[in-house]
């Protein structure tokens, strides 16, 4: 078989350049980026604000919650930005008329999905959910609420879990498990029907492979996950310390 | 700014809150007084609510057969409708009985918690539906003021815009829960 | 010891004498559809019959795989007149073997549906019904594994490609996606292993194609894969078969057991340094892992659920190595494009859609049952004259093509040729094939929303427009069927379906709405009639009290 053609190797020195570099527009502003950079990073690094539910530094991406879609010119399909790596000369946009509109609609169908009553939860005020509709300018929901009945588990005797307040953004899954080591959380049933669970849907408190460590609390991003015992001011995430962890093992 | 705007405001499933949080606009509300005509609500006299009301603030969810009419006659005769506060946005407290039967919502209610004479009420109190709805999923609601209650600047701003013939945008202005 | 080409033409030929030295044969189907209609105790009394009349050597008889009529099963063929009869029973066994020689049965011939037989053209099919599906002798009669022959010891990878990307072959498992182009792909990426996947994962409600394959002619795509990975440089392969099968899992696995002891697959098949093994992976239920991502994750024993692609499975696939995923119809047509060549193939159906493909003909249409045309075959032939029409002098209606991912075509658009570009341009898919006949009777909001119901349930629920944008669109059905729908709800639904379409994660999600924005295309009407009339013009939907309405 015949050698197939290509670049000379010598100037690509992929030995010296492991990483390839490239430019593309993010909203008709040109930005530089490694090829292995998604959109929403290189985004962020530019000060450009792209919303995100499941997306969460330290974690791997899930790509779930579609909040982070972006428009790129030449796709029908709006792509999610925690997900897509850019191509050289690609144009994205952030904040087109399609996008918000979009962006806008599934939050709505988040909030309509579980019964988030935000008055009577324990993380009013510090929830990224919340935060969310008001940085999107969400004032109501125009969908049927689909009001599902789900149990709160409090057996643990530091946490609690209320069903209600889950968005399946399945963050607490991911840091159990890629972090803390323990995958004591996973998710159950398919669809709408779907819920996260300790162990085997043991109790929580029951469960033999929870290290108690709690930071599935601090990094769920509403009042699902939250300590026993505090007060709606107390009841804020503290998650410095995902990027010390995900640095300190980086240096290693 | 020669026109008048006749308000009313009402209230169905909710606490009141929000109408406490109207009236914290204290001695701002004494600034509109001349530009605004309070014709309907539990701070004036009227016992029916009047024809031809331009901009009505209705307070609370959904939740029985009376509400139901109620807000049908409202929005019926009010030119804008505002949904005010979280329990008419989103039947916020109100909802949370949704989970379950009423039936079981009044035999917990009026039954085992009651320490005397435990009874269902059946004359003149109107029934639940079975299920607290947001106003929007009855009639048609123009202005979505949110929040737990709104913040009174929130009210004060839906107000100013309104009286200047403007359709407020309460974007980033009032939020769930406040 | 490894197979010769000498041996593969000795066993056809001990296996053609064997047929043909008998008068008659009589071909009983044993396919799942015959089969559930005692199709098996017919071929056991015929058994009975022979050798008690001690004619075994006039008359062979022969479990096939699916003989295509299912309606009128459980079917039999008697060659080599090739008379059909249907509807067999074992009291008719003496009357039928009595007849041999003379005319055949009247009462039990399908002469009615002869237009059936006559319009199709079988390939990914020729075997079915023809050959004895539990013996690789029979199928390597019918020229079996001589594909695999040629490819290993006449061609080179490339030129396999080559052939394949000649035949103009698209994907059958729905999307229509170039297979000469996925082949190249996945033989291009850089790496020492690789794996073919076979998806059985068959899950469209009505469809039964990729079933009655595996049932009928299971070598057929062992064939396939086994050539694919010769292609692309893979000597592994997967097929990954829904535990709904269990009579094609079983045959796939006495497949794979006959092929293994041949030597047609394991290490220096037909005397080259190719090597290649089958495993069957079982699916447990789940609609989603027929999507690949989920189900390269299934096989992996992890969650079914899909991931964003790309990177393309091509590129990382089954625990991140290359994987080829083709469907079984994809793979059925690859041996008679190897022995055959590409062009061929290309010579059949239309521009942009080659070749042939399998439908299984369901709902209100007189011959249910598999059927397999050229590609570009008018709607309108495949329901009137195959299909037979529709049943009880009813009124066509519409045919749902490509099962809960594609769309309600209307009787205006029956004349239009069947394939990839025709279809997509009615807002339908070809999909795996599934063909679902309605007739005045059935009412289009109640379809939309029997599929809704099935996505919605079938969601894996792992993106937010999916999990959630399917159960609100169910929701709005089931209140628009029962007749508290409001005017706005159509806006609604069609803005959910829009959504859902482009932002959703994977193909279920991106393809769950066609049936909801295709009736809403095309029968608005009965759509509106539910909601301002509260009245189903079809009678197939029970309004509620009108008290309860919002």
């Amino acid at each position: 078989m015949k050698k197939p053609l290509r670049v000379d190797e010598r100037s690509l020195r992929a030995d010296v350049n492991p990483v390839r570099l490239l430019t593309f527009k993010i909203d008709d502003r040109d930005v530089s980026a490694r090829a292995d950079e998604t959109i929403l990073t290189v985004a962020r690094q530019n000060g450009i604000k792209i919303p995100t539910l499941c997306h969460m530094e330290g974690l791997s991406e899930h790509g779930a919650c579609r909040l982070c879609i972006v428009e790129v010119k030449g796709m029908s399909r709006l792509m999610p930005s925690c997900v897509t790596l850019p191509r050289q000369d690609m144009e994205v946009l952030t904040k087109s008329d399609r996008v918000l509109d979009y962006r806008r609609k599934i939050l709505e169908l988040i909030f309509s999905e579980r019964n988030h009553v935000c008055s009577v939860c324990v993380t009013n005020g510090h929830c990224d959910l919340q935060a969310l509709a008001v940085e999107m300018g969400m004032t109501h929901v125009r969908y049927d609420y689909i009001y599902p009945t789900h149990p709160i588990d409090a057996t643990h005797p530091r946490f609690s879990v209320d069903h209600n307040r889950c968005v399946l953004c399945l963050r607490c899954v991911r840091v159990c498990d890629e972090i803390e080591g323990a995958h004591t959380w996973d998710v159950m049933n398919r669809g709408i029907s779907s819920k996260v669970i300790t162990d085997l849907n043991q109790p929580w408190g029951s469960s033999e492979t929870c290290t108690g460590c709690g930071k599935c609390v601090q990094v769920c991003p509403t009042g699902a996950l939250s300590e026993k015992g505090k007060s709606v001011a107390e009841m804020v995430k503290r998650r410095q310390f995902l990027p010390y962890l995900q640095m300190m093992r980086h240096r290693e | 700014m020669s026109k008048v705007l006749r308000i009313a405001t009402t209230w169905l499933d909710g606490c009141s809150g929000c109408h406490m949080s109207f009236l914290d606009l204290d001695e701002r509300l004494a600034d509109m007084a001349p530009h605004i005509e309070m014709v309907y609500g539990p701070l004036v006299d009227a016992k029916v609510f009047p024809e031809g009301v331009d901009v009505t603030l209705v307070e609370g969810a959904v939740a029985t057969d009376e509400d139901k009419k109620k807000i049908r006659m409202i929005r019926d005769r009010s030119y804008i409708l505002v949904s005010f506060g979280d329990c008419a946005v989103t039947a916020n407290v109100p909802g949370m009985r949704n989970q379950f039967k009423v039936k079981d919502v009044m035999k917990r209610g009026y039954l085992e918690n009651s320490s005397q004479n435990p009874e269902l009420p059946s004359i003149g109190v109107p029934h639940l539906l079975d299920r607290a709805r947001p106003v929007h999923e009855f009639v048609s609601v123009d202005v979505f003021l949110p929040g737990c209650p709104p913040p009174t600047e929130a009210i004060l701003y839906t107000i100013s815009e309104l009286l200047a013939g403007r359709v407020p945008d309460l974007k980033g202005k009032a939020r769930f829960g406040a | 010891m490894t197979l010769t080409i000498e041996d593969l033409q000795n066993i056809a030929k001990i296996e053609r004498d064997r047929q043909e030295g008998t008068t008659y044969q009589i071909n009983v189907c044993v396919a799942a559809g015959c089969l559930s209609c005692q199709s098996g105790l017919v071929k056991e009394a015929f058994d009975t019959e022979i050798s008690r009349r001690g004619l075994e050597n006039w008359c062979l008889v022969k479990g096939v795989g699916c003989l295509g009529l299912c309606a009128a099963g459980p079917l039999i063929q008697v060659q080599p007149q090739g008379t059909y009869y249907q509807g067999v029973t074992v009291n008719d066994v003496s009357e039928i073997l009595d007849s041999l020689g003379g005319s055949p049965v009247a009462r039990l011939e399908c002469s009615q549906h002869q237009a059936f037989f006559q319009c199709q053209q079988k390939i990914v099919l020729e075997n079915c019904g023809k050959i004895d599906p539990e013996r690789i002798e029979d199928y390597i009669a019918e020229d079996g594994y001589l594909g695999l022959f040629t490819a290993l010891r006449q061609m080179t990878p490339g030129e396999v490609i080559e052939q394949v990307t000649k035949s103009g072959l698209r994907g059958r498992g729905g999307a229509g996606f170039p297979t000469g182009l996925k082949w190249t792909a996945v033989s291009k990426a850089v790496n020492n292993t690789k794996f073919i996947v076979c998806n059985a994962d068959e899950g469209d409600p009505g469809a039964f194609m990729d079933r009655s394959v595996l049932e009928s002619d299971p070598h057929r795509v062992i064939e396939g894969m086994a050539i694919a990975g010769y292609a692309v440089g893979a000597s592994h392969g997967f097929i990954y078969v829904r535990a709904e099968y269990p009579l094609a899992v079983k045959r796939v696995h006495t497949a794979i057991a006959q092929a293994e002891r041949l030597g047609v697959l394991g290490n220096n098949i037909f005397n080259t340094r190719f090597e290649f093994n089958i495993e069957v992976r079982l699916g447990a239920g789940a609609f989603v892992c027929g999507e690949e991502t989920a189900l390269i994750a299934s096989i992996e024993g992890r969650h079914g659920r899909p991931r964003p692609r790309p990177p393309f499975p091509a590129e990382f696939g089954l625990w991140g190595f290359p994987t080829l995923i083709n469907n079984v119809e994809t793979f059925a047509n690859i041996a008679p494009i190897i022995r055959r060549g590409g062009e061929w193939f290309a010579g059949i159906g239309t521009e942009k859609s080659k070749g042939t493909k399998v439908f299984a003909l369901a709902g209100r249409v007189n011959n249910t049952g598999l059927i397999e045309v050229p590609m570009g075959t008018r709607l309108r032939d495949i329901v009137f004259e195959i299909g037979g029409g529709i049943p009880g002098d009813k009124r066509f209606k519409a045919v749902q093509t490509g099962g809960p991912s594609g769309g309600c075509i209307p009787e205006e658009h029956l004349d239009m040729p069947v394939d990839y570009e025709s279809l997509a341009a009615v807002g339908s898919i070809m999909g795996s094939g599934g063909m679902i006949i309605m007739d005045e009777t059935s009412c289009m909001v109640d379809v939309a929303q029997f599929f809704m119901e099935f996505c919605m349930s079938e969601s894996c629920g792992k993106c937010v427009p999916c999990r959630v944008g399917t159960t609100q669109i169910y929701h709005l059905l089931h209140k628009i069927s029962g007749g508290q729908g409001k005017p706005s709800d159509i806006e609604t639904l069609g803005e959910l379906c829009d959504l859902l379409k482009n932002t959703s994660l994977c193909g279920l999600g991106q393809t769950a709405p066609n049936p909801v924005i295709s009736t809403l295309k095309y029968f608005k009407d009965e759509y509106k009639a539910h909601i301002r009339d509260k009245n189903c013009p079809a009678g197939a939907c029970r309004m509620q009290a009108p008290e309860e309405a919002l």
